[in-house]
């Protein structure tokens, strides 16, 4: 039946389906989708400037901050940025505690995308079933680190706590944890009729746009595109595991073709994965200290004598995070610049939400786990306190202008 | 007949509490087989009693008679709908006679009115989403409505063989589906089960077939602009819809009652309590109708999408009540007087 009357229909910003403000508007015809306006920017917390007024140390906990499930990506950016500028050398037993940590928080962040995901259809089961046992994971990180989410683990040149023989005891249980419930897990997850019929199909995005959109992490991965910077651009730990490889839905034996299914397979083997690099730094992990051995206060001045720029990217657990500083001679960066994975994903949605149903919406939002407040760094408001539209040539030029004394300096190098 | 009208006001006041219990033991399995705690039992009670209490917000841009008189319409229709079903069934287990025999075709059109009447109230709120709902709400309903008439007239084609009235309720009392079936009749009524058993979901808008109310697509679809006293009504159709339902599946195939099959009888101090053991007794066989037939099935299923929907119930529902029907008209025994 073809009919010419589109209506309509707003999602967001406020919405049960997303966990975050952002705003969807839809035109729809019957219950299909035919156009998709997204509206970001209800979440912006001004992280980039505050940041340039705290110092090198204070920065990493602001950075936690960020996003509440990738409290250790950003931070871990942060820290790569600044050892990248000042040439700090990270000891060999911090690099594999980084590892770690970041492998568990990869744990605990799929989990819970899992579970978001299946309240999304309406699986309520599966929601409580994958958040009960994510608990297991949070409480080995709250071992380790004294916090559940906000780790406060990292600081410049290494890490600031140790993994005693206790703690190791600890990780060994809950992988072996793991290692039992995977299968059953994922038999659900990738079996199950019903969530099958609800995810496969649905969300297409083929290799060639996940490409040109610059899709990263599962999203890009659930596409068939071998792209993960723990192996393209390893640090910590990482090129130092012979078998490493970015996960493809080719690993169970289905070609991707980049619907929700083949991303929620690819967080389901990066689950295993997970679990196998876990292992594998808990049996080689080095003896030696764990951090440069000078205090923050150190740490600080050494800082303020260096000037230059350093990039610091990281495989969060929704893609490549990537940070970029500048320092020069002064007690904080001059400007620090985070650009998460949702903000390279978030353009992924337009291809992925044109021709398909209303009930789908929320799955396919969901399939690429935006973090919103990781994406929004930038607010339009007017004088008047009312949101406006900015052109591209106005914000290039409102850009240039505010960052011209820091472009003076490193523009004409 | 006096005491039939005490017997119909005491029906309408126990179902208030029943069906609201009916849907907190609901929410208590359903919590229990996901590992969480869960609201007390009572909860739905609370509900509505904080809601009775509470503002009752009209959006500017609906219609206000109807967005007002709908919830009206569909409480009063599923109270109806209770008394109709439950009426003779309760007169006949507690050894009365009944006054009305509880005619099945008006059963399958009061079934629809309480969804109708959300249907008007969800288009005059103005609400997209609430429209949304309503369009998916008219073709659950539409979708459903096959499986339910081929389950009733295969029941009645039965008993249209004895000496009963065929399109009464009371005479499934006396002359049940079981009566007299072999291999095909026995198989027949098992399908025809079956397919109740995956209507009552639809019917009670709950997964994997609440597209209606879709919480995280539409957020509550229809009844997204109700509050207060309004949303309290619709509530209340809710649980009145649930018990009717679950009670109709208990008639059309397990009206036994305790002392059919056991043939014990009570009393205490010379008063015989039978029919309060056959009260108890009926509702025990309720909540096990509503437990498998929506607790079950909403926890171990996604939220199918409507096109789906559609293709089940017009393709494998429909399907599972017509050979059904086939069955139970193919058994030999069953065509004998």
């Amino acid at each position: 039946m073809k009919s010419d009357i589109t209506y309509p229909l707003n999602i967001g910003p406020i919405h049960p389906a997303f966990k975050e403000p952002i705003k969807f508007t839809f035109r729809i015809e019957g219950e299909k989708v035919v156009g998709t306006d997204i509206d970001f920017g209800y979440t912006h917390r001004a992280i980039e400037r505050i940041a340039q007024e705290r110092n090198y140390i204070q920065i990493i906990y602001l950075l936690e901050r960020v996003c509440g499930i990738c409290s250790f990506s950003h931070p871990m950016a942060y820290c790569l940025a600044i050892e990248d500028v000042a040439g700090i050398e990270v000891p060999p037993r911090a690099r594999y505690i980084r590892t770690i940590i970041g492998e568990l928080e990869r744990l605990h962040s799929h989990l819970l995308w899992t579970g978001v995901a299946a309240h999304e259809i309406g699986f309520d089961t599966l929601f409580m079933y994958t958040w009960n046992i994510r608990e297991k994971v949070l409480d080995c990180l709250e071992e380790l680190t004294g916090n559940r989410i906000n780790y406060a683990m990292l600081t410049i040149g290494g890490v600031r706590r140790d993994i005693t023989a206790d703690n190791a005891q600890t990780i060994h249980q809950v992988l072996e944890y793991y290692e039992e419930l995977y299968n059953r897990t994922s038999e659900i997850l990738l079996d199950d009729l019903t969530l099958r019929a609800r995810t496969e199909g649905v969300g297409i995005l083929t290799v060639e746009q996940a490409e040109r959109l610059c899709a990263v992490g599962p999203t890009a991965r659930g596409s068939g595109l071998m792209k993960d910077v723990r192996v393209d651009y390893p640090v910590n730990a990482y090129y130092e595991i012979p078998w490493l490889r970015p996960v493809s839905p080719r690993d169970i034996g289905k070609e991707p073709i980049g619907d929700v299914y083949d991303r929620m397979a690819v967080r389901v083997l990066e689950i295993q994965q997970a679990i196998k690099i876990i292992q594998f730094c808990m049996d080689n992990l080095p003896e030696g200290d764990i951090n440069t051995g000078s205090g923050a206060v150190k740490m600080i001045n050494a800082l303020k004598k260096v000037e230059g720029e350093g990039v610091g990217r990281y495989e969060a657990p929704r893609g490549e995070v990537c940070h970029y500083v500048i320092l020069d001679n002064q007690e904080h960066p001059v400007q620090i610049k985070v650009k998460a994975p949702t903000y390279s994903n978030g353009f992924t949605w337009a291809p992925m939400l044109t021709n398909i149903e209303i009930a789908d919406i929320p799955i396919v939002v969901a399939s690429i786990d935006p973090c919103v407040a990781c994406a929004d760094r930038m607010a339009y408001v007017l004088k008047d306190g009312s949101s406006g539209t900015i052109s591209w040539e106005e914000l290039r030029a409102k850009s240039i202008q505010k960052y011209k004394g820091v472009r003076k300096r490193w523009m004409m190098r | 007949m006096d005491d039939a009208i005490g017997v119909a006001i005491a029906i309408i006041v126990a179902g208030v509490f029943a069906g609201l219990l009916l849907k907190g033991i609901d929410r208590k399995l359903a919590a229990f087989m996901q590992s969480r705690i869960g609201p007390p039992i009572a909860q739905p009670i609370y509900d509505i009693l904080k809601l009775m209490q509470k503002q009752t917000i009209i959006p500017a841009t609906s219609v206000r008679w109807l967005f007002t008189g709908a919830p009206l319409v569909a409480l009063t229709s599923s109270i109806v709908l209770l008394l109709y079903i439950s009426l003779s069934y309760v007169c006949y287990i507690i050894g009365l006679q009944s006054p009305v025999q509880g005619d099945l075709i008006v059963i399958i059109y009061l079934i629809l009115i309480p969804s109708i009447a959300s249907i008007s109230g969800a288009f005059a709120s103005g609400s997209p989403y609430a429209s949304i709902g309503a369009q998916r709400e008219m073709v659950i309903l539409m979708s459903t409505e096959l499986p339910i008439a081929v389950v009733v007239l295969s029941i009645a084609w039965h008993v249209a063989d004895s000496m009963y009235n065929p399109f009464a309720l009371q005479s499934l009392f006396e002359y049940t589906l079981w009566h007299q079936a072999g291999a095909f009749g026995i198989l027949g009524g098992i399908l025809l089960f079956l397919a109740m058993i995956l209507v009552l979901p639809a019917e009670m808008s709950k997964v994997p077939f609440d597209q209606a109310e879709a919480e995280t697509e539409i957020a509550e679809g229809v009844m997204v602009e109700y509050s207060g006293k309004l949303l309290a009504f619709l509530l209340l159709t809710d649980a009145f819809k649930a018990l009717s339902l679950s009670a109709l599946i208990v008639i059309l195939f397990f009206p036994y009652t305790f002392t059919d099959l056991f043939g014990l009888t009570f009393s205490i101090g010379g008063y015989s309590i039978t029919p309060l053991v056959e009260i108890i007794f009926f509702s025990g066989k309720v909540v096990i109708i509503y437990s498998i037939g929506v607790t079950v099935i909403r926890v171990i299923m996604a939220r199918l999408k409507i096109s789906q929907v559609a293709k089940v119930f017009l393709f494998a529902v429909s399907a599972i009540s017509i050979i059904g029907m086939v069955l139970i008209m193919l058994d030999p025994k069953m065509k004998m007087i």
